[in-house]
């Protein structure tokens, strides 16, 4: 392949499963269909790390063993070494396998508790024809001892080990068939800080050595960050930032990178920073949200240009539009009736009791009329149609930016307009983070 | 006299293998209100610790010796009645799997309202009324709707709110959370820690937190115990800490985290790893994996002391810092000379590359 193939290229890769469904479901054709994966692209060089991160669903196991096949994508093609390995037979797949190998978070689950470590290691040997003989116990001992283990301990059972020394094995039962590619599933979300960081030294030691290049799926991006070179943080099935980490880190940032980087507790007790908390949790991916996936939760969601909000009632807003669609205010529940229980369903939806923009406050104010009247529908129609947000119709697609690609509208110039009054929480930082930085203020606001 | 103290207390397991010592001598206190962090490895004894304040230490293990004051009353020689009614009642506890802690065949406001009705006593209508009022306070929307689900059709930080609302429905004076945060994701372990340093500001209520994560313990705590193989190595306000450790492990484990923003290529570790409790090294146990040890480490066991002056440490009455180290009590030749850096408010924002504003991103 040509020097300027990378190691392995992913490209529109989807991954749905059915849902759980029952009896008359499937009888009326009602299957849904979970979007785990949604359409992602990414590329890893020869002796590199992408680092994956993202909440837990939000896809990145899928991935991970979708581009071994060990799931089989709905769609998208993965190249390893400019080969398609999504159109090979199984027989062409298991000589692949020597190359492309998998470390999972839970090696005691990952390790059959019946074999010897000798056995774990040596049928990875065997299963793709390596070594025989004198070699192969010599080979054993050579892989444990490149892991940090005595090799006097290969005839122990799992149950003998702790979780580091367990994950050694995983990865020397990895490294047994001399792979060029790993996926690393969490290898180190289970496991103590010091153990933690033993074990994210040995691989990175076996990178430099062996030049292996890691999909690393972690849900902690200051773990991330110490062994990647690429970032790509997921929310719901799609890649919402990817890039360095240091494009990563300054702006423009995706609200969500930014909130999930807040939101790591600081190991420094005088840290006096403001957290960004999200509401709520990560949607279902059955049914997940029109436009930008992020938009239920989104703190910095693009408000309509032809009103004047204050960025925290317009996510209040979009919350109550949000809680209208799903049908999810228990307004019986309130106990009142007129004014009262508006006011009640006001500071259940964190509504100030009245909105700066007085054209905004009659479009809220009926939107609550037909919320009392549990006429839901009519509430989302209502502020979905006069209150306009491309984060809700249009779906963003990840762009370049001055620091890394982001699939966001606030750094789309196309949706300048929309984004150009009330400017988030966030924007502050920008020029001092710009400059310190080096690099021009950028699309911040 | 504070309102937790515990003196000399010594919990062993009888196993097959040979006795577990899972905590030795072990002394602390936590005020009214107070916020106690404990931290350290898995197997340090952190959760023995939490069970035998609860007396839930099964077989084969049990409390050998010393005291658990509660209010000034040894919960060790209360009788099943008093222990219950304490339990839950003035002392709740919160576990890391809050799917295990619920009763799936139960709805989650019937759990709450039966330990409502058990500890306050109320009539069915008033605890109903109780157990949805408490459910709004740990932030579930539509409370009384949600009352007559079941625990599986929570997510787990919801699941995690509802253990939270079990625990503060009888008003408890102390609240045992371990690794309430450590199965959530990050956006949701923010929320949680959230709710709890609410309920615990507004309801007074102390809060042991065990914890292996640092960054929560920096964030919540206000004193914190750093345990190691069963013992307590240093306890201390948690600036010094952070700011100043004084035992060579809790330096390990400072430098071991991953922060985002620091350019160190390798991250530093702790060789080799926790011993198990039965065959403990002798003389300080920390000695095989200490980089200042010296061969009186090997004989001589380090006692908790005052890093000031040397003095055995008083941990029920006194506030000072204190590590359990020989460099204390100059019974070391050589010095303990790490230096620490804390990335934070002092570290100049203008210095730092790009990555190491990213969390300062949030600073004002
Ligand atoms: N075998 C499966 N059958 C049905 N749904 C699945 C299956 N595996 C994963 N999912 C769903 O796919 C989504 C993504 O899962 P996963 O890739 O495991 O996420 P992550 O690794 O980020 O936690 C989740 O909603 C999960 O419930
Ligand atoms: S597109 Fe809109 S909702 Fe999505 S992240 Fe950007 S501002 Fe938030
Ligand atoms: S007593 Fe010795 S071995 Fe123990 S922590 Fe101090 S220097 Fe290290
Ligand atoms: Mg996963």
């Amino acid at each position: 392949m040509s020097g300027s193939e990378p190691l392995l290229r992913v490209e529109g890769l989807e991954k749905y499963y059915e849902s759980e469904s029952d009896f008359i479901d499937r009888l009326l054709g009602r299957q849904k269909e979970v979007k785990a994966v949604d359409g992602v692209s990414f590329e890893i060089n020869e002796g590199e790390t992408l680092g994956l991160v993202g909440e837990s669903g939000c896809g990145k196991s899928s991935i991970g063993r979708s581009v071994l096949r060990l799931r089989e994508p709905t769609a998208g093609s993965v190249y390893f070494k400019g080969q398609d390995i999504t159109t090979l037979s199984d027989s062409e797949l298991r000589d692949l396998r020597k190359e492309m190998q998998i470390i999972f978070q839970n090696p005691q689950s990952s390790l059959n508790p019946r074999l010897t470590v000798n056995d774990i290691i040596g049928e990875a040997l065997d299963i793709h024809g390596i070594e025989g003989g004198v070699s192969r116990d010599a080979r054993i001992k050579e892989l444990l001892e490149r892991v940090g283990l005595n090799a006097s301990h290969a005839n122990r059972y799992p149950h003998e080990f702790s979780g580091g020394q367990l994950q050694r094995i995983g990865i020397a039962r990895a490294l047994a068939v001399d792979p060029g590619f790993i996926v690393c599933d969490e290898p180190v979300s289970a496991l103590d800080v010091s153990v933690q960081a033993q074990i994210l030294n040995l691989l990175e030691d076996l990178q430099d050595e062996l030049g292996i290049a890691y999909l690393f799926i972690a849900h902690d991006l200051s773990v991330v960050e110490h062994i990647a070179d690429q970032i790509a943080v997921m929310y719901l099935g799609k890649i919402a930032e990817i890039g360095t980490p240091e494009e990563l880190f300054a702006p423009p940032q995706h609200p969500y990178t930014e909130a999930l980087l807040s939101a790591i507790p600081e190991p420094d007790p005088l840290w006096e920073g403001d957290r960004i908390l999200l509401e709520g949790s990560v949607p279902s991916p059955i049914d997940p949200p029109s436009g930008c996936k992020f938009h239920t939760r989104c703190p910095r969601v693009i408000p309509p240009s032809d009103y004047e909000f204050e960025q925290e009632e317009w996510r209040a807003v979009m919350s109550l539009r949000h809680r209208a669609r799903e049908a999810d205010i228990a307004v019986e529940t309130f106990d009142a009736e007129g004014a009262e229980l508006t006011a009640a369903l006001r500071e259940e939806l964190d509504l100030p009791s009245a909105l700066s923009d007085p054209e905004a406050e009659q479009v809220v104010q009926e939107a609550l009329r037909s919320v009392a009247d549990e006429a839901f529908a009519d509430a989302e129609r209502l502020l979905s149609e006069t209150f306009e947000t491309p984060c809700t119709t249009d779906e963003p697609v990840l762009r370049r930016t001055d620091a890394g690609r982001v699939a966001c509208h606030l750094f789309d110039p196309a949706y300048e307009n929309g984004a150009s009054d009330g400017t988030a929480a966030g924007d502050g930082p920008t020029t001092s983070d710009g400059t310190s930085a080096g690099s021009a203020p950028s699309g911040g606001d | 006299m504070a309102m937790l103290e515990v003196q000399d207390l010594n919990v062993r397991f009888y196993t097959d293998d040979g006795v577990v010592k899972a905590t030795d001598d072990l002394s602390y206190r936590i005020e009214a209100g107070e916020r106690f962090g404990v931290v350290g490895e898995s197997g340090a004894g952190k959760s023995v610790t939490s069970l035998a304040l609860m007396r839930l230490i099964d077989e084969p293990g049990v409390i050998e010796s010393g005291e658990i004051r509660f209010k000034g009353e040894n919960i060790l020689e209360m009788d099943e009645e008093e222990m219950r009614s304490l339990r839950g009642n003035e002392i709740a506890m919160i576990f890391q799997d809050a799917g295990t802690a619920l009763n799936p065949s139960y709805t989650v406001g019937e759990q709450i309202s039966e330990a409502i009705r058990y500890h306050l006593g109320l009539d069915e209508a008033a605890a109903r009324e109780r157990a949805i009022e408490t459910l709004e306070s740990v932030g579930i929307p539509s409370a009384a709707e949600r009352y007559s689900d079941y625990p599986h059709e929570f997510s787990g930080g919801m699941q995690q709110r509802v253990v939270i609302a079990i625990a503060l429905s009888c008003d408890p004076d102390l609240i045992i959370a371990d690794e309430p945060t450590t199965a959530l994701d990050v956006t949701i372990e923010a929320q949680i820690l959230e709710l709890l340093e609410d309920v615990a500001t507004e309801f007074d209520t102390a809060i042991q937190l065990i914890t292996h994560d640092l960054g929560v313990v920096a964030e919540f705590c206000d004193r914190v115990m750093v345990m190691y193989a069963g013992h307590p190595v240093e306890m201390a306000p948690v600036e010094d800490v952070y700011y100043d450790p004084q035992h060579p492990y809790t330096v390990g484990l400072m430098s071991s985290i991953p922060r985002i923003g620091d350019d160190r290529d390798r991250l530093q570790t702790i060789p080799g790893r926790m011993p198990d409790l039965i065959e403990m090294p002798p003389g300080c146990n920390f000695h095989p994996r200490c980089p200042y040890a010296e061969e009186s480490c090997t004989r001589v066991e380090p006692r908790l002391v005052d890093v000031e002056t040397g003095d055995p440490a008083d941990p029920i009455n006194s506030d000072a810092q204190t590590a359990a180290c020989l460099a204390h009590t100059g019974e070391l030749t050589g010095e303990l000379d790490y230096e620490v850096t804390v990335q934070g408010e002092d570290a100049p924002t203008e210095s730092g590359p790009a990555s190491g504003t990213s969390t300062g991103a949030n600073d004002r």
